[in-house]
């Protein structure tokens, strides 16, 4: 073994099992649920200033979604044995269960979501395309051209059952993923009860900061007045989302520093050591206190739109950094110290790799081509577009 | 045909039968070997091991392992001035060619072999998601490597660090217990070729086998058993200090 | 019925739902293993096969059928709970069918010391030396049989580190 290890390591621990691969998988799934329930804001809690961002919303959970099982297929050992998940799961595995409530998140949640609230597009654009789109259309369709009154309010209806039955989906969709790991008891930097909730909140903090993101840059991009009241609600729930967020966190560090089980010294000393940058800086500084800083100044403060403009597009980036690099920090932080609590190893991070740096960053920007994708498909201004009594020009 | 001294052994009870059948080519158990007549465990004397590394080296032998992962290993503890809290451990190389000379002079010095637990309450395939790996109805936790994804949970929710994934078949791995010793009626290959007996199998439903009345008699310990594992791996003269 | 008068579309809905899960059903009673499930979850089969795996260390009582002198010999000394393969190594090959397979002796040089080498870890009574002091960079069958390692014409222990 050429990775070298401070301490001992049990000798099969030295080589690092979940990669990059590992920390993006989570990062994916929590862009799903954070935007799903910024999307759900203003379906069931009638937060009619976030409107503009449903459809858009809606379309960047599903973007995301189809993109997060790929970065798990990449790591696996026979890929195409995968399927065995759904075939035989053991039901006590965290991991098999998870399976199942993907597919239930896509299926019977988000497609279907997204199918009522497009259906109208859908026959009429299948009525007004031609070539291969229209062929698309119809088969999306499934053979009805039903966009009576009558039909529209039967699919709003079920769309808003679907969106209450979404929401606690979507906390398990997460959640679950903070359970895979808050669940292994041989992992004392893992094993925790408040890993699936430290896990859904972060995950909101992320979808909120990646709607916001989009919505900003794609107004702008299209050239149309960013709808000021729309951006600064969806600011206001990122901030109070992200208060919650760390105040878990810091709960989690206060409980570990406090009780200082067996574990404490060896996994204080990662933290200030191999995770320094990742942790204390990125994560904590950089991803968490001066977004929120900068959040909640403008809950005090009166800017103007244009200066509150930059302050969110920067809280935003910064907020969507931290939350990889928590992610980070949990996945890597939690193999990168020996079980004997005598050690340390080193993460080896190729480039050109089945599990390198090059396909992560090409998984992270395929959510958008396949957003783009979906946008052109399925455009979210169509006539249903509103326009808040707050807008104004750039 | 020239009956060759090999098969005189067979004429032995239940090596006999069993290898015969094996060699007419069915991958079964052999048919006198009944699956619930047995519970394997391991007892490992830490006072006699002298950290030879000959059961790593025939572990490897027997089970091709591959070089840099370990089915099992030995490590080599120095605790100075009783501070059981900060032992300095090393395992070169898992032990499998000795340990070179130890570069302290005092305080406690001792070898602990080290392998899979064979837990009764196995934390490693409750996690598994496909049921690859499994407590066999002997008592032998073991992997089905042509089930196995590789999705690599097993090797995190191991406490004991003794997984790691194969890199020719790509699925998990780690001690068999020598499967496919014990239902020939033969020890392991650690058990067989360790001089100083630190190593023996259990049967713990054989009422021959010693091991019950070494529980009786001496005070024996498992490896973190405040995760209640179960680990039927037994030690003797396991320091407070060993992780 | 008037309630499910504009609901055509969710029945089609339905079907297709309702026909990928008999589809999965399918594949699944096609697909899953026939010894899956039969002592627990995990494919039945398995045990089978890992119980075939070759064996590559004859164990002693294979080898003291043929060299029962050699084992004759070693059970009164001092190496009788040691196994032949752990120091001759893996020889079921041999044992199959001696002729074809002649093992190479292995190294005293090299063997010997992993056992017997001084090191403050091995416990006190177990008979170590440090080589070069105990024999001068000889080599150990140069004195010692291996069978029968305590040399019985000296009445003494050698003074230099020979523990009984």
């Amino acid at each position: 073994m050429q990775i070298p290890v401070d301490g001992f390591m049990y000798p099969n621990e030295v080589e690092l099992q979940w990669s990059v691969l590992i920390v993006l998988y989570p990062y994916l799934t929590g862009l799903v649920a954070g935007a799903f329930i910024l999307a759900s804001l203003e379906r069931i809690f009638r937060v009619e200033a976030v409107k503009p961002t449903y459809r858009l919303a809606l379309l960047t959970a599903l973007a995301f979604l189809l993109v997060a099982p790929m970065p798990l297929q990449l790591h696996l050992g026979h890929p195409e044995r995968s399927f065995e998940m759904y075939l035989t799961p053991h039901t006590t595995s965290a991991m098999a269960m998870f399976g199942f409530v993907y597919l239930w998140y896509l299926m019977g949640v988000l497609v279907l979501e997204i199918w009522l609230d497009f259906r109208k597009d859908i026959v009429l654009l299948s009525k007004s395309s031609t070539g291969l789109k229209k062929v698309i259309y119809k088969v999306l369709t499934l053979g009805s051209d039903n966009i009576s009154p009558r039909a529209l309010a039967i699919d709003d209806r079920v769309g808003y059952i679907i969106t209450l039955i979404g929401i606690p989906s979507a906390f398990l969709l997460h959640g679950y993923v903070g359970f895979i790991f808050g669940s292994v008891k041989a992992n004392p930097w893992w094993s925790t009860p408040l890993m699936p909730v430290v896990f859904l909140f972060s995950a909101m903090v992320s979808g909120i900061a990646m709607v916001m993101l989009l919505y900003m840059l794609l107004t702008w991009w299209r050239k149309q007045p960013i709808d000021m009241h729309c951006v600064d609600t969806i600011a206001q729930y990122l901030f109070y989302t992200f208060v919650i967020d760390f105040s878990l966190e810091m709960l989690d560090l206060i409980h570990r520093i406090y009780e200082a089980d067996e574990s404490f010294r060896s996994l204080d000393f990662m933290v200030h050591s191999r995770l320094y940058l990742s942790q204390i800086v990125i994560q904590i500084i950089m991803g968490t206190a001066v977004p929120l800083a900068l959040l909640g100044i403008t809950q005090v403060v009166h800017f103007s739109d244009y200066v509150r403009k930059r302050i969110y597009s920067t809280a935003g980036v910064l907020t969507m950094i931290g939350i990889f690099a928590m992610r980070w920090n949990v996945v890597i932080g939690g193999q990168l110290f020996s079980k004997s609590f005598l050690g340390y190893t080193t993460y080896k991070l190729d480039f050109v790799a089945r599990e390198g740096l090059l396909p992560a960053i090409m998984l992270m920007i395929l959510p958008f081509i396949f957003l783009w994708v979906l946008v052109k498909l399925l455009p979210p201004w169509g006539a249903h577009e509103h326009v808040s009594q707050a807008a104004s020009a750039d | 045909m020239n009956i060759t001294r090999r098969r005189l052994l067979y004429l032995l009870p239940a090596a006999a039968i069993a290898w015969e059948f094996v060699e007419a080519g069915t991958p079964e158990l052999a048919p006198n070997y009944k699956l619930t007549d047995h519970w394997y465990g391991m007892l490992i004397d830490v006072t006699k091991c002298i950290g030879c590394g000959s059961c790593v080296r025939a572990c490897q032998n027997e089970n091709g392992v591959p070089d840099g992962y370990f089915r099992t290993w030995v490590e080599r503890y120095h605790i100075e001035n009783w501070d059981d809290e900060s032992p300095n451990v090393d395992s070169p190389d898992g032990g499998k060619l000795g340990f070179p000379p130890s570069k302290y002079t005092g305080g406690k010095n001792f070898f602990v072999p080290k392998l899979c637990n064979h837990c009764a309450d196995s934390p490693c395939t409750q996690v598994c998601p496909v049921g690859a790996t499994f407590v066999s109805p002997d008592g032998v936790v073991l992997v089905d490597s042509k089930y196995c994804v590789g999705c690599r949970y097993c090797i995190q929710a191991c406490p004991y660090g003794c997984r790691f994934i194969n890199p020719k078949t790509e699925t998990a791995e780690k001690c068999t217990l020598c499967y496919h010793r014990l239902t020939k009626g033969l020890t392991t290959a650690c058990v067989e070729n360790c001089p100083t007996g630190t190593r023996q199998l259990a049967d713990l439903k054989n009422p021959n086998d010693p091991i019950h009345e070494f529980l009786k008699t001496h005070s024996v310990q498992v490896l973190k058993p405040h995760l209640a594992t179960r680990s039927k791996t037994f030690y003797y003269g396991l320091d407070g200090s060993v992780r | 019925m008037k309630t499910f008068q504009d609901s055509g579309h969710l029945f089609r809905l339905a079907i297709v739902f309702i026909g990928a899960f008999v589809a999965f059903l399918v594949v699944r009673a096609l697909l899953v293993p026939k010894t899956f499930g039969e002592y627990g979850h995990y494919r039945g089969a398995a045990l089978g096969e890992i119980a075939a795996k070759p064996i590559n260390y004859a164990g002693h009582q294979a080898c003291e059928m043929c060299h029962s002198d050699i084992a004759e010999t070693k059970s009164h000394g001092k190496h009788a709970h040691v196994n032949c393969e752990a120091c001759h190594g893996p020889l079921d090959k041999h044992a199959e069918d001696p002729t074809a397979l002649k093992p190479t002796l292995p190294d005293t040089a090299v063997i010997c010391a992993r056992c017997h080498q001084k090191n403050i870890a091995k416990p006190t009574g177990f008979p170590q030396v440090d080589a070069p002091e105990h024999s001068g960079g000889v080599e150990c069958k140069t004195c010692h049989t291996p069978h029968t390692p305590v040399i019985a014409a000296v009445a003494e222990p050698k003074s230099a580190g020979v523990k009984k």
